[in-house]
């Protein structure tokens, strides 16, 4: 089957470039003529993991597949682990250091967020070895 | 115009093919990546370009231009008012008072003048009586300026329904000094020519094709740049004090500077941003939803708003220090909507979305495409040195895709090919390599 595969390294100790990678997969998506709201959900759902893997695991790596009827997103870090993962996933919940606080980031909205614009999530996570969280997006048929 | 195509994609952004050296400083700066140099000379893509007139305040040989009125084109109309933009102001070194200016138009050869800042300020009245109606998709988007209104359209078209649904204050400007001049000389609207003092190309463009409804209500533009010596002159020759015209406050001729429409709707959640990347960065964090707490977003192509359009002849800093000067003993606002928001004050129509990124009208073919693109792309050398003439090399991937280039236009790939082949061809010194250095040498 017809896919599109791209793959990022989103560096961790460098914040000014935390979205650059959904950045680039929301204009992939655009090219494609992908439907204005799966762009939208694709694009928030992606950079919400984007940026907790910049605050909390010193970067990771993101996979992107893009299929005629699919849009997978993996996220995968080598950071220290979500010890609760229901907690995290509580909207307001973070664990996020006062610095990138300041920033305006630290809402404790980013999992929470991942599953509201995402069809579907997978979170796989073991403490100090890290994480990898998989979203799954439908296509909607075309008008 | 005669005989000219005024359609969609009509541009008063031009090339002078003589004075272009196909050079690449263009190509470079334009931020919609809609400038080309084929066959040693610059071209635009049509569908891509917003006129905001970047390549014109870049290029060093003044190869680009904005297609504009010839002042004479008044004499065409046995009524002329000018409408000039409160940008106009801010270009007269020591003036204490718009009355000088509007006199020096008049004297030029205009029997009377519009001021395009007492219709912001009926704008501006419209604005804050439609936000307070709580019925507005926010964040609200001005629609003022035209350039981001194209740039929307073709980029962002997700965004539409948040623009503001009113014409610009020059329109209103337009409409409003047709009307006074029907009312006071017994004319037809038709003899009457209605210009505007422009300080941008975007604007002559908004009313040659306006996007926003059938026809302008603007007969033609004229460049604050080519008005101003004449002006100048007419100005110095005034009696003093001049003749009483102005007629608007602190919130119309502030319009001319970024924030200036934000100011005037007296709410604090607002963002105004100028300069054409800066409105990019905004527009796309608005379409991830990421400003979803602000009630308004103004939006200025032009660093500093519309005091930096490249028609001006002032510096934007300048030109807004003194406009802050002038306005100092102003009154807020002389005018007011009296009876709610007239109907032609809206929009005849919506923005219409235009396609452009797209890389193929059905999903597979465009998966295809960027496929081949993303190959295409690794195999360039990712300088973006711009030679092939494309800004980038994601820029040339994507022509090679679309068929409007192919690989050889890159220097360094038909580098490639021709020792591949084996060939015996001519390379270009600064690509030759060391050894073939040394070869020419001896």
């Amino acid at each position: 089957m017809n896919s599109v595969n791209l793959h990022y390294e989103v560096p961790g100790d460098d914040f000014t470039r935390a979205g650059e990678a959904s950045g680039k997969v929301k204009n992939t998506l655009k090219e494609l003529g992908m439907p204005a709201d799966l762009v939208r959900n694709v694009s928030i759902a992606m950079y919400e993991g984007e940026i907790n893997m910049v605050i909390h695991a010193g970067g990771g790596e993101a996979d992107i597949v893009i299929e005629p009827q699919h849009v997978a997103v993996t996220l995968t870090d080598h950071g220290p682990g979500i010890p609760d993962v229901s907690l995290a996933m509580k909207e307001g919940y973070s664990t996020a250091p006062d610095n990138v606080r300041n920033l305006g980031f630290g809402a404790g909205m980013g999992l929470p967020n991942m599953k509201k614009y995402a069809d579907e999530m997978e979170i796989e996570t073991q403490v100090d070895v890290g994480t990898t969280i998989r979203l799954g997006f439908h296509v909607p048929a075309a008008p | 115009m005669e005989g000219e195509r005024v359609d969609a994609f009509f541009h008063s952004v031009r090339l002078d093919e003589e004075k272009c050296e196909g050079c690449i400083n263009c190509v470079k700066r334009c931020p919609t990546q809609a400038i080309r140099v084929r066959n040693g000379k610059a071209s635009i893509i049509s569908e891509l370009c917003i006129d905001c007139g970047e390549c014109i305040r870049i290029c060093p040989h003044h190869a680009k231009y904005a297609q504009a009125d010839p002042f004479n084109i008044i004499l065409n109309y046995k009524y002329r008012v000018a409408l000039p933009a409160p940008t106009l102001y801010g270009q007269f070194n020591n003036l204490d008072d718009p009355d000088y200016v509007l006199s020096g138009l008049k004297n030029m050869g205009f029997d009377d003048v519009f001021e395009v800042s007492a219709a912001a300020e009926l704008v501006s009245a419209a604005t804050r009586e439609m936000m307070n109606s709580g019925k507005l998709k926010k964040p609200v988007i001005s629609s003022a300026c035209p350039a981001v209104c194209r740039l929307i359209r073709i980029r962002f078209p997700k965004l539409i329904p948040n623009v503001l649904d009113l014409h610009s204050p020059m329109e209103e400007a337009g409409r409003l000094a047709r009307e006074k001049a029907v009312r006071e000389t017994g004319l037809s609207p038709e003899e009457i020519g209605v210009f505007f003092i422009t300080p941008c190309p975007a604007k002559i463009t908004a009313i040659k094709a306006p996007i926003r409804s059938e026809k302008s209500n603007v007969d033609g533009a004229i460049p604050i740049k080519l008005i101003y010596p004449v002006l100048l002159k007419q100005m110095e020759k005034l009696e003093r004090p001049p003749e009483r015209l102005k007629n608007s406050g602190i919130i119309g001729v502030s319009w001319a500077g970024s924030g200036g429409e934000s100011a005037a709707l007296m709410r604090d959640r607002y963002l105004a941003a100028d300069g054409i990347e800066n409105v990019i960065n905004v527009l796309e964090e608005l379409e991830d939803e990421k400003l979803n707490e602000l009630d308004f977003i103004e939006l200025n192509a032009c660093s500093g708003g519309c005091v930096g359009g490249v028609l001006t002849v002032e510096n934007p800093y300048v030109a807004r220090a003194r406009l802050q000067k002038l306005r100092q003993y102003m009154p807020v606002s002389c005018n007011r909507l009296e009876a709610g928001i007239p109907a032609q004050m809206h929009a005849e129509k919506q923005l219409e979305a235009y396609d452009v990124m797209r890389l193929a009208d059905n999903l597979n073919d465009a998966m295809e495409r960027l496929n081949r693109l993303n190959e295409i792309h690794a195999r360039l050398p990712g300088l973006d040195c711009g030679v092939c003439g494309a800004p980038s090399c994601r820029s040339l991937a994507e022509d090679i895709v679309r068929g409007a280039a192919t690989i050889e236009d890159c220097v360094f790939t038909a580098r490639e090919e021709f020792e591949a082949r084996g060939r015996e061809g001519y390379i270009p010194a600064p690509f030759r390599k060391a050894e073939e250095e040394k070869h020419e040498g001896k």
